[in-house]
């Protein structure tokens, strides 16, 4: 078991530093220099872009540029920003709790309505209300989050005036209430169409028979036998899809104004603040690979077959 | 996304979802190709899921083949003076001003008309590009294995690791001109990941079956092996996964395009169109929702047509 | 089971894990309500958070400009007509437009007490000017004698000082110059010019976390990305003493959120209404909706280094202009926060004027015939470079469809993705052909609006205009001993720029903005900045 985490663990390292350094070079490749664009539109001295970009060390070759980019990243430091000159960590610091608390709030709404919706359509295969929600999540899959939220917006805040078009104050839970629904939406439709079948599937399996044969109470035979059984992949799916998630939340973010890590990378890439893209991307990074990993090893708990060696 | 169209399917394909490897038994490999086929036309052609959104895909592929044939307006021409945020005249059907002018005086019913195209041309090519760069990796890392498939698939997890939709923004900023080439060029650079390991996961299966160590015996090259026996019997898998990510990658051309580094005007594209309309949703929500619905409208029919797909060449479902 | 169990615990320590990186870093918690409590008679708006450290001569973007003058006051200012009012001067005096006395009005300090000398100016300006502390606004210094020493194009500066300034006694300094410029008094309206406090020098990088000026305002806090808080300082003695207890600049991530907060009586004033609301602001906010205009200028400027105007009669620029309905776009796609443009200067600056001609009037037939009388446009195809992350993207296919319709030849958007993209097209000469141009006034003179952007040699002349016949006469109104003279020489040329047509000027901008109830006397300055210091609390 350790060493197996630990395996996992020494793999990563690749993909981390691959990851990295891909973004790393699509930001270079980028057409436009962060202090020139400093400089805006009205007069400027070129000799003192000159003298920026030396002191800053952006005048030297790729390599050497992410060389000292990862040597820093290894000691904890994420860098500096050209315009405001602040430390990198605090404006991910600043960014990223808003967007986990987004993508959590999304994510604890797509397990328990998604589950529960799965669960009540997989028990009746075929009944109307599964047709119903077959039909329901379909229309959810098709529409693209921007699609869902401005048709949100326009009748909670517009027609309804129940809300404000935008969010107000990025770390009030209640005005993320929105946001984390339209967020959620895709993955809910996803849970919910995967627990059905997984659900419906099970229900004609040997185990399920051989229990209510027994003569099992039907809690416990739905509850241990047969939801133990169905969530192993939807578990897999939500965990690949907290990653997912946080992404899909610089679409969210960008509809609801949401001052989080979507907002945070936008502007960064706008302004060329290469070290701030890489820097969030690496979390995203990170998060991805660990649930990752935390699914495979949810594997073992669910489903006991399942051993590492 | 298409990554969460594509999750989705590997989970439901896989019947065996062993962890870490992504040794997806996904393909009846065992079943005679030809059969498998005509199975799945019999089994499509009963299908109202099908036949519904193979109209309706057909009617799109028509709209994007030959605009013209729907509106004589063209999608460019504007009026500020006569047509300056006009609402939809509902009941003049497949007129110019059916669905409305939006903020230039242009007719949003041609547009939605000619945006078809960018859409269609989108989905379809990323599907294509996707497919062949998947599966070449994929069947490279599968046959071959040893080194080469360590190091394909680490890249595989790299291109994996990288959020989609982070990735897409980075790498058509780089691009000055954003025609519907690069656009499909871009997305298909990050999203070839998944029919990779599917590819992959089928091949070495497949490549364990004796009619494979048959030809190898018979001193078959292998090129033609990998083209005349593998390929055949890889493909039921990719394609279920292709036709279902295709609703997906029109739905991400949209959004990028939304968030202003997809296509860019004078390209007429629903995703340009909703990006625009963003700023008349209190005033004129119309501008906005008339090419989203338009946008959802086609990703279902693709979906629904992946799915009955799906269910057709996947026995295990039947 | 038995290997399930110790599954579990690494499992469990994952998500352990998870949370802490979720959380750990985040003081997100202890910050949650310093956004939203406001201490009474202060006066709150959208400003959002600075580029760059708060140093004078380090900012040039409105953001950081309004707080650096909120904080510091520079010799002179403006009003509302763009007159010269002294602030922290006494009076700016030249008799031939080349050595300027300065001299300061005495007992003014700093927020911590020490005096504002003629030596607190003289110091900043060297260090301001000094090529070793990349100031941004460095080459603003460019006029004074012994710059080049202290700013050489490359290498490093042989002196620390600029021979052209000299302090007499404690109020007193001059000012010589390279050359005679003028209008040098208008350019010290700049915030640039302001004077520092000996505590700068101990450590600049500090200092921009936390200055310390001579404005109305002095700084109390700054929380990052969310709002940066000033209180009045009651011991200013400029004319624009403050009216209410402080400021608080306060960041929205986008200009519909702001205005949710004006509408809701959460925030004071915004600056600008985004265009979701422009329809209907004015109904929404009634007495507190406001429409001013101020200097600046939208233009379309050719590259005339590029495929489609290399070498192009004037002609077929007067007839592209002729060809823009400014009046329709205006009114329509761009909801009245633009004035169609009739000249090459805004109406605020000193020496706009009548200009006795008809191409800024949309007249299809007669741009049509210029074109082809001007030897039409290669390819009959023209691109307008924009940004697309500028919100012109409207009104680039407006101008464009203006010309496609009236003149037949074809023009399209060249969207680049972000300003940094488009800036270095710009830099780089890879303009197709015309890019979107636009100038704030810096100083209230004509002046500003022409030599910036038309000289040969000027930074700013990405189009690369060159006409030897224009810049002589440039050369000749910097020659002029007063400031009226300069003004007239320069009308002159603007008037040769109508028929060599260096630009398209499209139209002025407006300030569409509004406040709530809370506040009033809201007025506006020549460059469009709300004059915070009048704003009264209710």
């Amino acid at each position: 078991m350790g060493r197996y985490v630990a395996r996992r663990l020494l793999q990563m390292i690749p993909v981390f530093i691959g990851s990295t350094l891909l973004i790393f070079l699509m930001m270079y490749a980028l057409p436009g220099d962060p202090v020139r664009a400093l400089m805006g539109e009205q007069a400027f001295d070129p000799s003192v872009v000159e003298n920026i970009r030396r002191d800053l060390g952006l005048d030297l070759p790729i390599w050497q540029q992410y060389a000292n980019y990862l040597g820093g990243l290894v000691q904890g430091d994420f860098g500096t920003e050209i315009a405001s000159q602040r430390p990198i960590a605090d404006i991910i610091a600043e960014a990223f709790p808003v967007t986990i608390r987004l993508t959590l709030f999304a994510f604890t709404f797509t397990v328990l309505v998604g589950i529960g919706l799965g669960v009540i359509a997989g028990l009746r295969p075929d009944s109307v209300r599964d047709r119903g929600l077959l039909t329901l999540t379909l229309v959810l899959i098709s529409m693209p989050s921007f699609v869902l939220g401005y048709l949100m917006q326009y009748f909670f805040a517009f027609q309804l005036q129940l809300t404000t078009p935008t969010v107000q104050d990025s770390e009030s839970i209640g005005d993320l209430f929105l946001p984390a629904i339209v967020l959620g939406s895709l993955s809910l439709a996803y849970v919910a169409r995967l627990t059905r079948t997984s659900m419906a599937e099970n229900l004609r399996a040997d185990y399920m028979r051989t229990a209510v044969a027994k003569g099992l109470p039907r809690g416990r035979i739905v509850g241990v036998h047969l939801m133990r059984n169905s969530l192993i992949p939807v578990v897999t799916f939500l965990g690949t899809d907290i990653g997912n998630l946080m992404t899909g939340a610089i679409v969210t973010e960008s509809i609801f104004n949401v001052q989080g890590v979507g907002d945070a990378i936008f502007e960064a890439l706008t302004r060329r603040e290469g070290a701030t893209v890489v820097g969030i991307a690496s979390l995203i990074v990170i998060v991805y690979l660990l649930t990752s990993l935390l699914v495979d090893l949810l594997y073992a708990v669910l489903d006991p077959r399942i051993r590492y060696a | 996304m298409p990554e969460k169209t594509a999750d989705k399917v590997e989970t439901t394909v896989a019947t065996d979802p062993a962890p870490g490897a992504a040794a997806t038994e996904a393909a009846p490999a065992s079943a005679k190709a030809r059969s498998l086929w005509s199975d799945a036309w019999n089994d499509l052609r009963r299908n109202p899921l099908f036949l519904v959104s193979a109209v309706l895909i057909l009617l799109l592929l028509v709209l994007a083949a030959a605009p013209g044939l729907f509106t004589s307006a063209s999608p460019r021409d504007a009026d500020l003076a006569k047509h300056f945020l006009q609402p939809p005249n509902w009941g003049n059907f497949f007129a110019a001003d059916w669905l409305g002018y939006d903020g230039q005086g242009r007719s949003i019913y041609a547009r939605v008309v000619y945006g078809a195209r960018a859409s269609i041309m989108v989905g379809i090519g990323v599907t294509l590009l996707v497919a062949v760069l998947g599966t070449a990796v994929g069947m490279i890392a599968g046959y071959f294995g040893g080194w080469l498939d360590s190091v394909l698939s680490r890249v595989t997890d790299v291109f994996m690791g990288i959020p989609y939709l982070l990735g897409a923004l980075v790498v058509l900023t780089t691009f000055e001109e954003r025609s519907v080439w690069v656009v499909m060029l871009a997305m298909a650079f990050l999203g070839w990941t998944q029919i990779a390991r599917v590819a992959r996961g089928s091949v070495i299966t497949i490549k364990q079956a004796d009619y494979v160590v048959a030809a190898k015996a018979l001193g078959a090259s292998t090129t033609r092996i990998l083209m005349k026996h593998i390929l055949p019997n890889a493909l039921a898998p990719i394609i279920v996964v292709s036709t279902i990510a295709l609703g997906g990658y029109i739905a991400a051309e949209a959004t990028l395009s939304f968030l202003g580094v997809g296509l860019a005007e004078p390209t007429v594209s629903w995703g340009v169109d909703v990006s625009t309309g963003r700023q008349q949703l209190r005033n004129a929500p119309y501008v906005l929702i008339i090419p989203s619905v338009m946008v959802s409208v086609t990703v279902l029919s693709f979906l629904m047509f992946g799915d009955a797909v799906r269910n057709a060449l996947d026995p295990k479902l039947r | 089971m038995r290997g399930a169990k110790s599954a579990k615990f690494v499992a469990g320590a994952i998500v352990v894990a998870l949370a802490a990186t979720a959380c750990g870093s985040g003081d997100g918690e202890d910050k949650k309500n310093t956004g939203s409590g406001k201490p009474a008679g202060y006066v709150s708006i959208d400003v959002g958070e600075p580029q760059k450290p708060l140093i004078p001569a380090d900012t040039n973007e409105s953001n950081g400009s309004y707080v650096i003058q909120s904080l510091f006051t520079q010799l002179l200012d403006f009003d509302a007509k763009g007159e010269i009012v002294y602030t922290n001067a006494e009076s700016v005096t030249t008799e031939d437009s080349k050595t300027w006395t300065v001299k300061l009005k005495s007992g003014w300090k700093f927020h911590n007490g020490e005096a504002v000398t003629a030596q607190s100016y003289v110091d900043a300006w060297n260090w301001y000017a000094n090529i070793k502390n990349n100031q941004q606004n460095s080459f603003w210094f460019a006029d004074i004698a012994g710059y080049d020493d202290v700013h050489p194009e490359k290498g490093d500066p042989k002196a620390d000082k600029m021979s052209g300034l000299k302090v007499v006694d404690e109020t007193t300094f001059t000012v010589e110059l390279k050359d005679r410029v003028p209008y040098f008094n208008y350019k010290l309206g700049y915030t640039t010019f302001a004077p520092l406090p000996k505590v700068f020098y101990d450590d600049p990088k500090a200092f921009g976390q936390k200055p310390v000026g001579n404005g109305p305002y002095k700084f109390e806090k700054w929380t990052h990305k969310k709002l940066i808080q000033v209180q009045a300082w009651d011991d200013y003695k400029g004319p624009n003493k403050a009216a209410n207890k402080g400021i608080q600049f306060k960041n929205y991530s986008s200009l519909e959120a702001a205005y949710q907060d004006v509408v809701s009586g959460n925030l004071d004033i915004i600056r600008q209404v985004g265009p979701t609301d422009l329809p209907k602001y004015k109904q929404d906010l009634g007495k507190g909706a406001i429409e001013e205009p101020y200097a600046a200028i939208q233009t379309l400027t050719p590259a005339f280094y590029s495929k489609t105007f290399k070498d192009v009669d004037p002609k077929v620029l007067q007839g592209l202009s002729m060809a823009i309905d400014r009046d329709t776009i205006t009114k329509t796609v761009l909801n009245n926060t633009r004035t169609p443009a009739t000249s090459f200067t805004p109406p605020q600056v000193k020496g706009n004027q009548e200009l006795d001609t008809d191409i800024f009037t949309y007249d299809p037939k007669k741009a049509k015939a210029l074109i082809k009388e001007g030897g039409g446009v290669p390819g009959n195809k023209v691109w307008i470079q924009y940004n697309t992350d500028g919100g012109h993207k409207e009104w680039v296919t407006a101008v464009c469809e203006s010309i496609r319709n009236a003149t037949g030849v074809d023009c399209v958007g060249d969207a680049k993705p972000d300003f940094a993209t488009d800036l270095e097209a710009r830099d780089n000469d890879e303009v197709k052909s015309m890019y979107r141009g636009g100038w704030v006034a810096d100083y209230p003179v004509n002046v500003n609006f022409i030599k910036e952007l038309y000289h040969t040699n000027a930074e700013s002349n990405n189009g690369r205009f060159s006409n030897k016949k224009i810049d002589a006469k440039m050369a000749e109104g910097d020659k002029a001993e007063s400031l009226e003279e300069a003004v007239k020489a320069y009308q002159e040329v603007e008037k040769l720029l109508v028929k060599e047509m260096p630009a398209i000027p499209l139209w002025y901008y407006r300030i569409n903005g509004g406040h709530g109830e809370n506040v009033d006397n809201v007025n506006v300055d020549f460059h469009g900045d709300i004059e915070l210091p009048q704003v009264s609390v209710k």
